[in-house]
């Protein structure tokens, strides 16, 4: 690795975006003062969008090589004291929960860029989509024409979008409880924006109730990190000064497990960790998003441009379960044996309720939202089994998933941009005037619904026969999803796709360059999953089987 | 016939450290004096706000050159330590920001600036006489002071119907306030024979140690502490002492309710940490408040003051369309958030407590600058002129969000710092008597972060996200001074979000607090 090391590698994945988004800040003061032409800072925006995002995600990738696997423990370490007032430190480093997570958040991010450009279009593509630009210096669009996101207020797209990228790969890597809380903050600030500058038609409403429950979640969080601060045991920072308490996750996890949080005084008369435990919980589970907490998703979802959505499916929900493995899981063993069956009972209404939901759907993208409810079921139900098996098939299904609700949002804008609505029930034989894109779409519906051969697969059937021991009942009901799943995927297929083709549709250009970019890598990676998933796996396995062998009541 | 010349000894001594508070009397009256002399010059408000800066100058420099340590000034009437002078810079900081704000500003026609800086100059005296007092008696004159100057200000607008409702509420409830004050002042003093809040602390101590003696006399205490409580809590603007706050706040010239929502809320709460932290201090050793003075758990009582203040802040911002309420409401919640440091009533609650006011000085002056730019581009307060503010002035719009965001508490922006360590303060005593119930105060806390996002993402959305109200108008500049401050702010908040570190040291070295 010519350029990273071992010991840079993951601040400059999380900090490349960050500098493209202050070039870019940059570019619109200088417009501001200078007067620079319009288009030129839009294009050059683009650019450093491209190339920042781009060099994260080869950063992110170098990480990937550079782990090794067979090392216990985090790797990839930096480490410096940021705040010695407070005993935090800037500490970044993966481990096995953390690495595939690494690796998908470049990658995804890096996709979603390229979904933000108006490039690659095709002229009657883009002038379909409203990415032509008919701005004759009014400023804003009018309701008829709306223009399409990727023209309007450029640069401050691109920053608010690098911005998020930097608080993604920061939540990833963070390995310091106070970095973690910060990172995971810097993201509400540019989802908020992107969605509700960007976004569809009621983009306000969205925009700020994804804004408030996460937030909500979030206040709960920092009651529960200062909780877990403060009962810590001394703990000596990095530059050797011995300090009261402690923000180091690793530490705390070991004190965790030795019963430190265990043995805390009870807070009016609840124990300490369980406290906690729900609090981080209520947190996390927002971002999944789990049952009762999910209902911000179908907005936001739908009201986001299809990048953000993207990331917001591919990325931002796998937070929630990876808070949940390297919080609570981590640092509570106690209480969560205590709680693995509410989490097993939880991930099975997110997976059947879910599942029925998206057949009432008439929305393509709310089907598409709802689905990935419904799925991430899967993941808080293979976790709550503690077995090999479950915890490994609910991790590769955060990545498996990060790769086919990706692509399934990428679809829906396909047919969005040219045809500005979404109803399904309006399609109809779209399969022979695009044949291009209705072999991907199946590709990414067939993947979803958890076609053997295809990644969805590996991972539902890990998680079914991880949790089939330890959770039976439940693994049953849950497996009667699989076949809802393929009755409305298989449904929408069959009311968009096939029949008689419905006059409106005819001379629909199939798909474009970019829309290629984006699809087919993550199509090439849900086949490559599908067939080899010790791919991910093999650099899993290690850590999560540690981690839940240490699972018990202290 | 007794000695006077220890007497005289002593205030020759107290006033060699007292030449701040000497620069800013005597300042008053310069600008005073040069008000009348410039009378026809036509750069006044530039010479006006450049005198009112140079005596700001100077009480920094006499400040900066104040030998380090505490003693007590005028027979212990007064004490400088590391406390007052954290509190006296960050005063002189918000004295000179709204100079600054108020120099280019169309709220003070240039032939009245004069009276306006004069005046300013000698709340600031007041305040500074607020966070060092350590009698009674000065403390009472100190407030006096402060309120008395606050009242000429907030009528400042000759012929406006709101200024003068805001300015005669204001002397209601703050003649009420300061003769309870008073009143319970007067109480301690028949009881206890003192008015310095050192031997009151040994004189409650007493009592305590051979049990409170007769129920008159505990109701007494009680009655008296409750009444001094209300006197400052009608400075902090604290439930149920608020309600003049959003009409004063609505009605006063906006660069003097930018400075009262900071400058007064900040000494009353020097004032407060100096009362509870000394008059009140406990039998330990260590300093900070007992567990019960008159049986009281008076940690508690602030406690549920502050859940309240904070909860009733909160909540009717949420209603609010003029931004000068909505912000006078959010104040009262900050008022909330920053009691919890005094209920902690530890070193780290006034580290706290130090912290918020620092950073709230910075943020919410910040805010104010954009109310005023704003009304001054469309003569209006209302949250639907600022709809599309992003096209029309993105620099101001983006400031704002920054503001806003940070007053919410959102990491990466300071005001995150200012509630965490709140947070941490309370947090400490679930250890200590009331265990649980704090947390259940932290609790009230992060619920009412979370409403209070929902009001200040309102401004967001109708600045970036909302269409224009009107035909959208066509970009505009505003002075270079709010530009420049507005930077500097905006700034300074990401600044110390990301690298708090010589806020928290300098805090941290400040909290040497004079007992006697």
């Amino acid at each position: 690795m010519f350029f990273f090391t071992e010991g840079n590698v993951l601040s400059w994945a999380t900090f490349f975006p960050l500098v493209g988004a202050g070039i870019i800040v940059l570019m619109m003061i200088a417009r501001a003062f200078a007067g620079l032409d319009k288009k030129l800072v839009d294009e050059a925006s683009r650019w450093t969008a491209l190339v920042f995002s781009g060099l994260s995600l080869a950063a992110a990738v170098a990480a990937w090589m550079l782990y090794d696997p067979s090392v216990p423990g985090a790797q990839l370490v930096a480490q410096v004291v940021w705040i010695k007032a407070f005993n935090v430190e800037y500490f970044v480093g993966a481990d096995g929960l953390s690495i595939s997570m690494v690796l998908l958040s470049g990658l995804i991010s890096f996709i979603a860029t390229i979904a933000s450009m108006p490039w690659w279009s095709g002229e009657k593509a883009a002038e379909m989509a409203g990415m032509v630009d008919h701005d004759h210096g009014h400023g804003h669009d009018d309701a008829a024409h709306p223009k399409h996101f990727s023209v309007r207020m450029v640069p401050g797209y691109m920053a608010m979008l690098l911005l998020l990228q930097t608080g993604m790969m920061g939540t990833f890597a963070a390995l310091d409880m106070f970095l973690f809380y910060v990172f995971w903050e810097v993201m509400l600030l540019p989802m908020y924006f992107l969605i509700g500058v960007w976004g569809g038609p009621r983009k306000e409403y969205a925009a700020i109730k994804f804004f408030l429950y996460t937030l909500a979640g979030s206040v709960l969080m920092l009651l529960a990190i200062i909780g877990l601060y403060y009962t810590s045991q001394p703990y000596s920072l990095v530059d050797g000064t011995r300090a009261a308490h402690t923000f180091n996750l690793l530490e705390l996890a070991r004190q965790g497990q030795t019963g430190v949080f265990a043995s805390a005084a009870p807070i009016l008369g609840f124990a300490f960790t369980k406290i906690v435990f729900v609090g981080l919980f209520i947190g996390f589970a927002i971002k999944i998003p789990m049952f009762p907490f999910h209902t911000w998703l179908p907005d936001a979802h739908v009201e986001a441009p299809t990048p953000i959505s993207v990331i917001l499916a591919g990325v931002l929900l796998k937070m929630g379960i990876y808070g949940i493995l390297r919080f609570n899981y981590a640092l509570l063993p106690d209480a969560t044996a205590w709680a693995a069956n509410a989490m097993a009972v939880f991930g099975v209404i997110n997976i059947v309720y879910a599942a029925f939901v998206c057949l009432a759907q008439k929305d393509l993208k709310k089907l598409i939202a709802y689905s990935s409810v419904s799925h991430m079921g899967f993941s808080l139900l293979g976790m709550a089994a503690m077995t090999p098996q479950g915890i490994s098939g609910a991790v590769l299904n955060l990545f498996t998933h990060g790769i086919i609700s990706p692509m399934l949002f990428l679809i829906v804008g396909v047919i969005y941009d040219r045809a500005h609505h979404r109803e399904i029930e309006k399609f109809g034989g779209l399969a022979s005037e695009l044949p291009e894109y209705t072999a991907i779409m199946g590709l990414a519906f067939f993947a979803s619904l958890g076609l053997p051969g295809l990644c969805g697969f590996v991972s539902e059937f890990m998680v079914f026969s991880g949790a089939f021991p330890v959770f039976t009942t439940y693994t049953i009901i849950s497996a009667t999803s699989v076949i809802i799943t393929a009755a409305y995927y298989l449904w929408a297929i069959h009311r968009m796709f096939l029949g008689k083709l419905n006059k409106a549709y005819v001379g629909y250009p199939d798909l474009v360059w970019r829309e290629r970019l984006t699809l087919y890598p993550l199509a090439a990676f849900a086949i490559f999953l599908g067939f080899y998933p010790q791919f991910i796996l093999s650099a899993v396995n290690g850590t999560l089987h540690a981690l839940v062998q240490n699972i018990r009541p202290l | 016939m007794t000695d006077l010349l220890p007497l005289v000894d002593e205030n020759l001594r107290s006033a060699g450290l007292f030449r701040p508070e000497l620069a800013l009397t005597f300042g008053t009256m310069a600008l005073f004096l040069v008000d009348v002399l410039w009378k026809k010059h036509p750069g006044r408000p530039l010479r006006l706000a450049a005198s009112a800066l140079v005596v700001l100058a100077v009480a920094a420099g006499l400040l900066a050159a104040q030998p380090v340590g505490a003693s007590t000034l005028f027979n212990g009437m007064a004490a400088t330590d590391g406390f007052a002078v954290f509190f006296k810079w960050l005063f002189l900081a918000a004295a000179a920001l709204t100079v600054l704000i108020a120099a280019p500003g169309k709220e003070f026609p240039p032939e009245r600036l004069g009276q306006f800086y004069g005046l300013l100059m000698a709340v600031v005296l007041g305040m500074f006489l607020m966070a060092s007092a350590t009698d009674l008696l000065m403390a009472y004159l100190a407030i006096e002071l402060v309120s008395m100057t606050s009242y000429v200000l907030a009528g400042f607008k000759k012929g406006d119907r709101r200024a003068a409702e805001a300015s005669l509420k204001y002397v209601i409830y703050g003649g009420v306030a300061s003769g309870v004050m008073l009143f319970g002042m007067s109480y301690l003093y028949g009881l206890l024979g003192t008015t310095s809040f050192h031997a009151l602390a040994t004189k409650i101590q007493a009592l305590h140690a051979t049990g409170l003696p007769a129920a008159a006399t505990k109701l007494t205490l009680v009655v008296a502490l409750v009444f001094v409580t209300a006197g400052i809590g009608y400075k902090v603007a604290a439930v149920p002492w608020h309600m003049w706050c959003p009409d004063v706040y609505e009605g006063a010239p906006t660069p003097f309710t930018a400075f009262l929502s900071v400058g007064p809320k900040a000494a009353g709460f020097a004032l407060a940490l100096r009362v509870f932290y000394g008059a009140l201090a406990g039998p330990s050793a260590a300093g900070g408040l007992p567990a019960a003075v008159g049986d009281i758990p008076w940690p508690a009582v602030v406690g549920v003051i502050s859940a309240v203040t904070m909860t009733l802040g909160n909540l009717t911002a949420l209603a609010q369309t003029n931004l000068k309420r909505l912000l006078a409401y959010s104040s009262i919640a900050h008022a909330g958030y920053t009691l919890m440091g005094l209920a902690a009533a530890s070193d780290l609650g006034v580290q706290a407590v130090m912290i918020y006011m620092a950073i709230y000085v910075v943020m919410n002056l910040g805010a104010f600058l954009v109310v005023i730019l704003v009304a001054e581009l469309t003569g209006s307060e209302s949250i639907l002129d600022y709809k599309g503010l992003a096209r029309r002035h993105p620099f101001a719009a983006t400031a704002f969000a920054i503001f806003l965001f940070s007053l919410t508490g959102l990491p990466p922006f300071a005001g995150f710092w200012g509630k965490w360590y709140l947070f941490a303060a309370v947090w400490e005593r679930t250890g200590g008597p009331g265990g649980g119930w704090w947390a259940l105060l932290m609790l009230v806390a992060a619920l009412n972060t979370a409403v209070s996002l929902y009001y200040y993402v309102r401004v967001v959305r109708a600045m970036f996200i909302d269409q224009p109200y009107a035909v959208a108008p066509a970009p505009v500049r505003t002075a270079t001074t709010y530009q420049v401050l507005l930077g500097a702010a905006s700034l300074a908040v990401l600044l110390f979000g990301v690298w708090p570190t010589p806020v928290l040291d300098w805090t941290a070295a400040s909290l040497q607090i004079f007992k006697g």
